[in-house]
């Protein structure tokens, strides 16, 4: 008898496990309880969803009108106290004609932190690039010179207010950051437990208590009959309280060099103050240049606090806008909202951006 | 051999190393770092010096009295979540004891809360389900990236302006009833069986303890477990039932009760404390649930494998191989989250809230004694701050590497 040939059957093809099914069936379907969950979770955002619609688009007032709000009270939001506040809430009580003023001026502000960050800027000249970016912002801001209407810093609100304690604390904090970093990591005793009581001091602290400080205790501090501008007061309250946290930071990035770099640069005879400045804190800022972006976006949300102590940047702005007004008064969670969404953009933005320089900053350690 | 003449002339032996003279020189490093300290301390005293000698004279200009004593005066004030029997007849001492007592009930039972939340968040992360997944990464990003004292002004505003008045409450099985007044609860009316009920619990956990150690010495020496979590829960449970019973079962619940203008009896949470504890559990939660991530993550995948490949199961592998190793890298950034929440709290003020912050402000504002005030606020806050990190670094050293 012959022998025929059977082959066996073809093993069928091997179960999919790249493109869109096999992942919706991997992450979405991967067992019983899962797919449970996920219809369960899929119902709930739908119907979380349409409510936030309804209230939120199809039921709402966009005009700003606010008999329409009333009437729409409970079943939609109203936009409209957007509408009619969004420039007393952005800009606070910056007189009106004058408002092209801050916008100039911060957008410049934030060009130069933007470009600051980045690895093509870090030449000699970028600090005579900040001192003229200051004066210019200045300028613009109080006025007085080349025609432009003095406004008084009391005027000054809304967000050009956040960036500006923002970055001059951040500038200001920066070098007391640097000495305190040095200091504490100083083999003199005297030294090392003046920086160290500085930071944990501050770092104790809340910085309501440090903003309170600044505006009831600084005017006693000052020689009899000179009390410093609020505005003034309040920048010294941020920057000490920023250099102490800066200070740990830039300390993390002075010990996560390693101990050869120190010890190559004693061998070819460099004394402490060249070692640091040629060899030590180059490398350590490029490592915390990150660090001090999250700081930033950080402080970025704490000057919020200056609500407290009468200055009325975005968050007090807001309330000084909409709390004022007995019309729109009801209102203002809408237009919490609307801030809410303008404090995340800047900090979501902001992060993103530091996650990009954490990336471009490492691209010098590759091999 | 030379002739011992013709030799030339040893060098003379050096003479002995002059003594130095105590002077000063720019040369030596100690002279230096001396002089730089000397420097240092005279300049930071220069200025508190100074500080102190112009606040002495502002003070004196102004009329300002300083001192302590205000403390046993009389405050004069209400506040609104008293406790302590306090009155307005009271001293101020009292009313800041009675302020550290609000903000410890936020700070408390808010790490409380944000260490469950954010774990959960942080665990979520590496959920098998995408959907998971993405909800806890978009509840981090919204809720890190919005200033906490504008989540507590939105809570705020939610609870004190957009729930239903008193008389009309939303109301739950006659038993909780949520309004413009805040929430209120029943509670036990307390007797002797709730006294013993609570001897029972802590006699529970002690005979717990006993046994989780026996336990741990049965696993080294003969490398079985022994189920410690349902054991000691079921002592707990057991010894406190047990104390309730001995007391004679009590069952009476003072229940609150709805009136036209109030909500009376039971017990209740203000909104300022609704808002403000869930406010900071919300955003530090977001915190939290990052260094979790962070701490799991750091656990490399061969770890995973390993256990895996020694036959541990998921649960077992997860307990004993990555948590240990992950609360290394979690427990020094969570103490910073935990004083974050604790300092945060002081944003109470915003709502007003009763924090010792906002007794501080309210005294400060009555009396004009801000360097006082201001002084005790600091001294509360770097207490609280200290013994937290004191008790973390306790737990730390614990949780460390036992090198040998």
């Amino acid at each position: 008898m012959a022998e025929v040939f059977i082959s066996l059957p073809a093993r069928p093809a091997p179960v999919k496990t790249v493109g869109l099914l096999p992942w919706i069936r991997n992450n979405l379907f991967a067992s019983m309880p899962n797919a449970v969950l996920t219809v369960a979770i899929i119902g709930t955002l739908a119907w979380a969803l349409w409510g936030i619609l309804q209230w939120g688009v199809f039921n709402a007032v966009v005009t700003a009108n606010a008999d329409l709000c009333q009437a729409a009270r409970g079943i939609g939001a109203c936009w409209g106290v957007v509408n009619e506040k969004a420039r007393f809430i952005v800009l606070g009580r910056y007189p009106q004609p004058e408002h092209w003023r801050p916008v100039i001026a911060t957008l410049a502000l934030i060009g130069l932190v933007v470009a600051s960050c980045s690895r093509f800027f870090w030449k000699p000249w970028l600090a005579a690039v900040w001192v003229a970016v200051f004066a210019f912002f200045f300028t613009l801001m109080s006025g007085g010179v080349l025609g432009l209407t003095k406004v008084p810093t009391d005027q000054w609100g809304g967000l050009p207010l956040t960036i500006m304690l923002t970055v001059i604390s951040m500038t200001a904090a920066f070098p007391i950051a640097m000495a305190v970093a040095l200091g504490r990591r100083s083999n003199l005793p005297a030294i090392k437990s003046l920086c160290v009581v500085y930071v944990e001091l501050i770092r104790g602290v809340p910085l309501i208590s440090v903003l309170f400080m600044a505006s009831f205790m600084l005017p006693l501090f000052m020689p009899i009959g000179r009390s410093p501008d609020v505005l003034i007061r309040v920048i010294v309250g941020i920057t000490l309280f920023a250099a102490a946290y800066m200070a740990e930071i830039i300390r993390g990035g002075l010990q996560s060099l390693p101990k050869g770099q120190t010890e190559a640069a004693a061998s070819i005879g460099l004394s402490y103050w060249q070692t640091q400045i040629k060899i030590v804190i180059p490398q350590a800022l490029g490592a915390v240049v990150p660090s001090i972006m999250n700081n930033f976006i950080s402080l970025f949300k704490d000057t919020s606090l200056v609500t407290i102590v009468s200055l009325y940047e975005l968050t007090g702005a807001l309330s000084l806008a909409v709390g004022s007004d007995p019309n729109w008064r009801p209102f203002k969670i809408e237009a919490y909202l609307f801030i809410a969404a303008i404090y995340f953009t800047c900090c979501f933005a902001m992060s993103r951006y530091s996650l990009w320089i954490e990336k471009n900053v490492a691209v010098g350690k590759a091999r | 051999m030379a002739d011992a003449s013709s030799n030339p002339p040893l060098i003379p032996p050096r003479g002995a190393a002059a003594v130095r003279k105590a002077s000063f020189s720019w040369r030596s490093k100690q002279a230096r770092g001396i002089a730089y300290q000397i420097l240092a301390v005279s300049i930071i005293a220069f200025l508190i010096w100074l500080l102190v000698s112009n606040t002495m004279a502002n003070m004196k200009a102004r009329g300002i009295q300083s001192g302590f004593d205000f403390l046993w005066q009389p405050a004069g004030f209400d506040i609104g979540e008293e406790w302590l029997n306090y009155d307005s007849n009271n001293g101020y001492w009292k009313a800041f004891l009675v302020g550290l007592v609000n903000t410890l009930r936020v700070a408390v039972v808010g790490i409380f809360l944000t260490t469950i939340l954010g774990t959960l968040l942080g665990v979520g992360r590496f959920s098998r389900n995408a959907l998971i997944r993405g909800i806890c990464y978009t509840y981090v990003e919204c809720f890190r990236n919005i200033p906490v004292l504008l989540q507590l002004l939105m809570w705020y505003l939610l609870f004190a302006e957009h729930l239903p008045q008193v008389n009309e409450a939303l109301n739950v099985w006659n038993l909780f009833f949520l309004s413009k007044n805040g929430i209120s609860y029943p509670i036990p009316v307390w007797q002797l069986g709730h006294t013993l009920a609570l001897a029972g619990v802590a006699l529970g956990a002690l005979v717990s303890w006993f046994y989780a150690g026996q336990a741990r010495k049965k696993f080294d020496l003969t490398g079985k477990f022994s189920p410690v979590l349902w054991v000691s829960i079921g002592l707990i449970c057991g010894t406190a039932l047990v104390g309730w019973f001995i007391g004679g079962a009590p069952n009476e619940w003072n229940v609150p009760k709805l009136t036209e203008t109030q909500v009376e009896n039971g017990g209740s949470f203000t909104p300022e404390y609704l808002a403000v504890l869930i406010g900071l559990t919300l955003y530090t939660s977001a915190f939290v649930a990052e260094v979790v991530r962070g701490g799991i993550a750091s656990v490399s995948q061969g770890q995973h494998e390993a256990s895996a490949s020694l036959g541990l199961s998921r649960g077992h592998s997860m307990r004993l191989v990555v948590l240990p190793q992950a609360l290394r890298v979690i427990i020094p950034p969570m103490t910073n989250q935990f004083l974050n929440l604790t300092k945060n709290s002081s944003l109470a003020v915003a709502v007003g809230y009763p924090d010792v912050v906002s007794i501080a402000n309210t005294s400060l504002n009555q009396t004009g004694r801000a360097v006082e005030c201001i002084a005790i606020i600091m001294l509360i806050y770097l207490t609280t701050s200290l013994v937290t990190s004191g008790f973390m670094n306790w737990f730390n050293a614990r949780a460390a590497i036992q090198e040998r």
